[in-house]
């Protein structure tokens, strides 16, 4: 009964296909098979997560050098992130929480419109049905609801079970841990099993809902409550980028093919801060921090991909030179982005413009100009 | 030509206007790269690090450890190459008042001030001017939203309860630093008594005074002490009529002709030898690395009233001095601090303190524990009191000169007996002075 309840996880319940030494292990469910060789595959993920941690890191000191007004971190969770998101066909739909860096990266999102966003320049940045990446959604699980209510309109457009794979279409919604206890995810669950709607239900676990921890909440595994809804829960390594791709993978196919909703509960940690406002060493021990560090998710690729020959020494140093260029970029990309023009404020709410808000924003910018005329900057 | 970057300090939390630099990790001279962290800053939130925006060389250290600064200050300089020692125009100025004394932490009015000659300070989208920041710290001057006159920031109940009350909002004075009118705002206002034309001289009301500088710090270091070390404090009242005698003697003593001899160097002395017996006394338990660190000398600490507010300057090496030595030094300090010019190196480091809470009449208390060191004495009153004297046959009472001594200890790792031997052995010697001879 205990061992039932147990919450944290044991190798039989946990999805793992590279264990943190860097060496492939099987599993009966699954098999690493990717859409292309599978070392080309491998060093693929490998550069994203390297990009996407060096993106964090570069974010993370521009917030210190006072450039942003706020950062969240992804630090250790690149696995989770790239794993999910490489596993994406480009018709499925991402709602993510406003952590989801490396997702946002495989959606081809430009890094800079990231940083406009925390920078307080652009309210989001980037246009959802470009990317199908919706914006980054700062209410803890409000997006579970959106993604939900997007997979019922997915069926109801007929783009389930069609038996086109280049068709079919899932939808994707990203939380965490803390965001589980929140009513709208509990009710987007619902719905979700109500109306069998094509959602994957993917949970980063990442142990900390800001000053929480996990099992403060968490009696059971949160994979186990979606038995509760009436769908499959599963549990990956989600420091594991291959396990995570598969486990991923075989989701959103079931999603595609009319088989509804499963939930994923991705085993990983923050290393970092919540955000960059937040201050771990108040509340956690530093040993916790040590012993994930040994699981760290880009090391694991890096050794076997040495290990394996996988990738040549000038691979490793090539995606290096790439991240370095990449801080530069944002570095130097910060101080160019433009001020925000506040009658945009109006853009985007409606698809067409009620008169009396057309109304308002027209007074809105004539007073503004007003500054124009007396000389005044504003 | 020498070009060169000042980081000014960033808010790193959401709306956090000041922070203090705990660490510096660069030293003038280091050449740097982007990114590399330069120091610790501690803020109302968290401890960062903050990293350098710039490569190059650092050239100053703006800011001290322990500094509170206003977010915008700049607090490095990082150039191209080190600045040549006969500084150029453009820099002599922030130069000479970065290396002029600073001895008392910059009031926020100096910050500012500061701040203010040099260009104006990055602020961050989203976040007020500086001037608006001025503003909202000397919000006792006027309400900011009434005297800008753009209308008054004010929630919607706060609204209804004004209009309920018949207030008009834009002559409420808001409680918030940052303008905004509460309900609690209002509610005062409609229980105050009717505002008489002269509030300040009517009784009953309240004074407000920010917690600032001296006192801001020792109430912290109170809270840390009393609220972190497990405080035992124990007493006992002894017979010092021969330290009096003593003290009358010294004062003859052409050795102490300019030295005012009193019962508390007789103490202090006392406090010195019997630390010799119980070194532990004069230890600190290091919790951040978890050993207990014996100290090899004494800085000797002596609480004094100032008009700033408790001081404690403390007296280097007074286990190495003469009884004259360590009287012309107690004297000294004590003269200095009272003019509430004691130089914060006075204060560091101090290992034992000895207050004397006599002068104020008081017999005894429980005294906190300096932060940083592990046990404190008071000194109480030295009065006239009936003593038993004598014994069997001989025993009487007499008027004899009495006194209270109390040491408060850290229990964590000095046990009763260790202290109580350790007062014991004070009692003992300011009981009958001959007896240091033992010691």
């Amino acid at each position: 009964m205990t061992e039932f309840l147990d919450p944290s996880p044991s190798h039989t319940d946990m999805v793992q296909l590279l264990n943190p030494e860097g060496e492939r292990v099987s599993h009966p469910d699954f098999e690493f098979s990717p859409d292309r060789p599978e070392d080309e595959a491998v060093r693929g993920f490998y550069r994203d997560m390297v990009l996407t941690r060096r993106l964090d890191v570069e974010a993370t000191a521009l917030q210190r050098h006072g450039e942003l007004g706020l950062w969240a971190q992804l630090l250790g969770q690149e696995a989770a992130q790239i794993g999910a998101a490489r596993a994406l066909a480009p018709q499925d739909f991402v709602f993510p929480t406003y952590r989801e860096h490396g997702v946002a990266w495989c959606r081809d999102v430009d890094p800079m419109q990231l940083l406009g966003l925390f920078r307080g320049t652009d309210q989001g940045g980037w246009d959802p049905d470009e990317h199908n990446f919706g914006l980054y959604t700062i209410v803890i699980g409000a997006q579970t609801l959106h993604a939900t209510g997007y997979a019922m309109g997915v069926q109801m457009d007929g783009l389930v079970g069609t038996g086109d794979p280049t068709r079919d279409m899932a939808v994707v919604a990203h939380f965490g841990d803390g965001a589980s206890s929140q009513g709208d995810v509990n009710e987007a669950m619902v719905f979700a099993a109500s109306y069998n709607a094509p959602v994957v239900f993917f949970c980063q676990n990442n142990q900390w809902a800001i000053s929480e921890p996990v099992e403060q909440m968490v009696k059971v595994p949160l994979y186990k409550r979606a038995q509760g809804f009436g769908f499959p829960g599963i549990r990956v390594d989600g420091n594991d980028v291959l396990a995570t791709y598969e486990v991923m993978k075989s989701a959103l196919k079931r999603a595609r093919e009319g088989g509804g909703p499963t939930m994923i509960e991705a085993y990983t940690y923050r290393m970092g801060a919540h955000t960059t406002t937040d201050d771990p060493t108040r509340y956690r021990l530093s040993d916790e921090v040590e012993a994930w560090k040994l699981k760290d998710p880009i090391a694991r690729v890096e050794a076997y991909l040495r290990r394996g020959g996988g990738a040549s020494t000038s691979f490793f140093a090539k995606v290096e030179a790439e991240a370095d260029e990449l801080g530069e970029r944002l570095r130097a990309g910060i101080h160019a982005l433009p001020e925000p023009d506040p009658v945009r404020l109006f853009d985007n709410v409606y698809t067409e413009l009620p008169p009396e808000l057309q109304e308002q924003r027209d007074g809105y910018a004539a007073y503004l100009s007003s500054f124009d005329l007396e000389g005044a900057s504003r | 030509m020498v070009t060169s970057h000042e980081f000014k300090l960033p808010d790193v939390g959401e709306g956090l206007t000041e922070a203090e630099i705990v660490e510096w990790h660069v030293a003038v001279g280091d050449v740097i790269k982007v990114n590399d962290p330069v120091c610790d800053i501690e803020t109302a939130k968290s401890v960062v690090e903050l990293p350098s925006p710039y490569a190059g060389v650092v050239q100053e250290l703006l800011v001290e450890v322990g500094t509170e600064i206003q977010v915008g200050t700049p607090i490095i300089r990082i150039g191209d190459s080190v600045v040549p020692s006969a500084p150029s125009p453009e820099t002599s100025a922030p130069q000479a008042e970065a290396s002029a004394p600073q001895a008392e932490p910059a009031s926020g009015a100096e910050t500012d001030t500061a701040a203010d000659e040099h260009e104006q300070p990055l602020t961050l989208v989203g976040y007020g001017s500086k001037e608006d920041a001025v503003v909202r710290r000397n919000r006792t001057v006027s309400a900011p939203a009434a005297a800008a006159g753009t209308g008054v920031l004010a929630k919607p109940t706060a609204r209804k309860l004004a209009r309920d009350l018949g207030v008009d909002l834009a002559t409420v004075t808001p409680e918030r630093e940052d303008g905004v009118i509460t309900t609690a705002d209002l509610e005062a206002l409609a229980n105050a008594p009717a505002p008489s034309e002269t509030p300040a001289t009517s009784t009953g009301g309240e004074r407000r005074e920010p917690i600032k500088g001296l006192r801001k710090q020792m109430g912290q270091a109170m809270v840390d002490s009393a609220f972190t070390l497990p405080h035992v404090t124990i007493w006992t009242t002894v017979d010092v009529t021969r330290t009096s005698e003593l003290v009358s003697g010294l004062k003859a003593n052409r050795d102490f002709a300019d030295v005012r001899v009193s019962p508390l160097l007789i103490v202090a002395k006392a406090t010195l030898l019997a630390m010799r017996r119980t070194p532990i006394i004069n230890s600190w338990w290091d919790e951040a690395a978890q050993e207990i660190v014996f100290k090899e000398y004494v800085n000797l600490g002596i609480a004094a009233a100032t008009p700033r507010g408790l001081q404690v300057p403390n007296v280097k090496g007074a286990d190495r001095m003469s009884l004259v030595e360590l009287g012309a030094a107690i004297n000294e300090l004590t003269d200095v601090a009272r003019t509430g010019k004691t130089p914060p190196a006075d204060q560091a480091g101090g290992t034992f303190t000895i207050t004397n809470i006599g002068p104020f009449g008081i017999d005894g208390g429980a005294p906190i524990i300096n932060p940083g060191e592990s046990a404190i004495l008071s000194v109480g009153a030295i009065k006239r009191q009936p003593w038993v004297v004598g014994t069997g046959d001989d025993e009487r009472i007499e008027p004899r000169d009495v006194c209270t001594l109390a040491l408060s200890f850290d229990h964590r790792h000095i046990d009763g007996e260790a202290g109580s031997r350790f007062l014991a052995d004070v009692a003992r010697i300011v009981g009958d002075p001959s007896t240091a001879l033992l010691f």
